[in-house]
């Protein structure tokens, strides 16, 4: 019975990885025909998962049917594992599908997530899993679907402009800093789900497949390794990833995606790395910032951010 | 006229349209040259907006032909053309002004983003020069350069229906389709946009079809107009001449009463 095995004991009602094999292969020829048109919204017959909608169902039924007995799963919620989500996810593959699980970006074969692109470089060989709830990046300003979908047949993308020039006339920029829209290999105008525009660079040739599920609206689209992903914006308005003013408070890391931490109710606060086991890992090698603990303790010599300026 | 002129830029033959049973327009003929403006005019349920919308493509006819002559001088039936093609010939070589601005506009976007939108469609990338088309038609339609950032929803009645014509012009339309144009307007206000249309046609050498049971709106605007009653034509002819000498009795009838309004 292979993969497909019933698991003993109080799980045996459960298929591997709990959806049944007609489902997943039904899943799989819609993953296949992203693949294959990058970019594009396939649509797929959701179906009911043990969590509601906006849990990302759409990420957990992609996952489900890509996963094997071999693979090792990691799964993050804004860039931490060990958010409610996050670890209720993890648990649940280990349940149904009884996978090695990991928070080592580097060790993952399977990387579900929402809001986040990891800080580490993806390798060939990876599958990242996005969680989306919207995946129409042209419903804003047409919410009729058949005139969507038309506008993605005939390549007619100048309404995303149009929300573009908006942001400008009214914000002096734009404005747009997540779900910041993308052309996926020259063709076709995609959603990169609610991630930060700081990881748009990041989807861009990336060695990694991507996968994304939309589980209330039933879509999966995919980026295949190696794929053009580019970032829409205007001559006189380029692009521009978000930048922070100081390093991570606990690693010492620039360059990346921080998240702002309230620290008391007197203003107090830090900025620190929203990939947790990229900080993590950077602590572990020695590296510092401004409020790692051992630091204010030690009460001496220059933070690494510091060091830097 | 140059020779170029005198080939039809748009030719109607045998266009039919029927609602089930029930018909919407029936075996019309006519063309329109590059320049002109023909106004269709006739009572309420007489098939103006089913004629104009079949010729238009938005409406798929149920019998007949339309042909357009396109900007590289060879004439195509609209009907065989692909979607992509036809709907690029929409916003690019067409306008089309609806009688309910709110069914032409985007009411949740500026109007610099209403009228950038043709623009961005056919691939301009550069937000100042967008941003300067815009206020250079505003201008043209009589829109203070300073209300570039409202939306719509902030704007009379009168204002919208200038933003939608400015919507449509800015890409260089050679053929601009409207319904109504004036139709839910006062009377004040509709004298100035029938002025405004009147400037902008002429300065443009626009050829425009428009849809009107108003015989001063017919008047004032178009060269040549035909009549339409139960869903044929019954009269046609260059505007003065239908309106001073009317032929067909339905007409005669037409004009006398609105006379003695
Ligand atoms: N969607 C439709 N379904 C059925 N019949 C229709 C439909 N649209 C129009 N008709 C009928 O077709 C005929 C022509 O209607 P049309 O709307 O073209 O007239 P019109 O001249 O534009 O009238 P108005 O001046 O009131 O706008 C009428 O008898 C009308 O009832
Ligand atoms: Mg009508
Ligand atoms: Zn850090």
């Amino acid at each position: 019975m292979s993969a497909a095995t019933a698991l003993g004991g109080d799980l045996a009602t459960y298929n591997f990885a709990y959806l049944d094999e007609q489902t997943k292969r039904m899943i799989r020829r819609a993953i296949l025909k992203a693949i294959a048109i990058p970019g594009y919204q396939v649509p797929f017959a959701s179906r009911e998962m043990p969590m509601p909608y906006g849990w990302g169902t759409g990420g957990v039924q992609v996952t489900a049917s890509i996963i094997g007995p071999q693979d090792v799963l990691k799964v993050i919620d804004q860039g931490a594992d060990d958010t409610t989500n996050a670890v209720s996810i993890r648990a649940f593959f280990q349940k149904v599908a009884n996978v090695s699980v990991t928070t080592k970006t580097r060790e993952a074969s399977i990387i579900q997530t929402r809001h986040r692109i990891p800080e580490e470089k993806l390798q060939a060989g990876q599958v990242l899993v996005y969680q989306v709830p919207i995946p129409e990046p042209l419903r804003f300003l047409e919410p009729r679907e058949t005139e969507t979908r038309k506008m993605h047949a005939l390549e007619e993308y100048g309404l995303m402009h149009v929300k573009l020039y908006e942001d400008i006339a009214r914000h002096g920029h734009i404005a747009t800093t997540y779900a910041y829209p993308v052309l996926v290999s020259g063709r076709y105008v995609m959603d990169p789900s609610p991630t930060p525009k700081f990881d748009n660079p990041k989807m861009d040739m990336s060695e990694a497949l991507q996968l994304f599920g939309a589980g209330r609206e039933k879509r999966i689209y995919a980026i295949p390794p190696h794929t053009k992903v580019v970032s829409l914006d205007f001559e006189d308005h380029p692009f521009e990833i978000q930048t922070f003013d100081e390093p991570c408070a606990l690693c010492g890391a620039e360059g990346v995606y921080l998240d702002e931490v309230i620290l008391d109710d007197r203003g107090g606060r830090m900025f620190v790395c929203s990939d947790t086991d990229h900080c993590e890992s950077r602590r572990a090698d020695g590296h510092r910032g401004r409020l790692s603990p051992d630091e204010a303790y030690a009460g001496h010599g220059k933070t690494e951010g510091e060091a830097v300026r | 006229m140059t020779m170029l002129d005198e080939t039809p830029l748009l030719s109607v033959t045998g266009l039919s349209r029927y609602y089930g049973e029930r018909v919407g327009c029936r075996d019309i003929s006519f063309e329109v040259y590059p320049g002109e403006v023909l106004a269709i005019v006739g009572e309420s349920g007489s098939g103006k907006t089913t004629l104009l919308n079949c010729i238009s493509t938005r409406l798929e006819p149920s019998a007949g032909c339309v042909s357009y002559r396109m900007r590289d001088g060879e004439s195509r039936d609209l009907y065989r053309m692909s979607e992509a093609e036809r709907r690029l010939l929409m916003r690019t070589d067409w306008g089309f002004v609806h009688q309910n601005p709110a069914d032409g506009l985007r009411m949740t976007v500026s109007a610099g983003a209403n009228v950038g939108e043709r623009l961005m469609a056919v691939g301009e990338r550069h937000y100042g020069r967008i941003r300067d088309t815009a206020t250079h038609w505003l201008s043209r339609v009589e829109i203070a350069a300073d209300r570039i950032d409202d939306q719509p929803r902030a704007f009379s009645g009168g204002m919208r229906q200038r933003l939608q014509i400015a919507r449509n012009l800015v890409t260089g339309p050679r053929l601009v389709f409207m319904d109504e144009p004036t139709g839910g307007l006062d009377v004040s206000v509709q004298a100035r946009l029938l002025d405004l249309l009147r400037g902008l046609v002429n300065d443009l050498g626009l050829a425009a079809i428009v849809v009107t049971h108003d015989l001063a709106v017919a008047r004032l605007l178009s060269h040549r107009m035909i009549v339409m009653k139960d869903g044929r034509v019954v009269e046609e002819g260059l505007t003065d001449r239908v309106l001073d000498d009317p032929q067909a009795p339905y007409t005669q009838l037409l004009v006398s009463s609105i006379l003695q309004v």
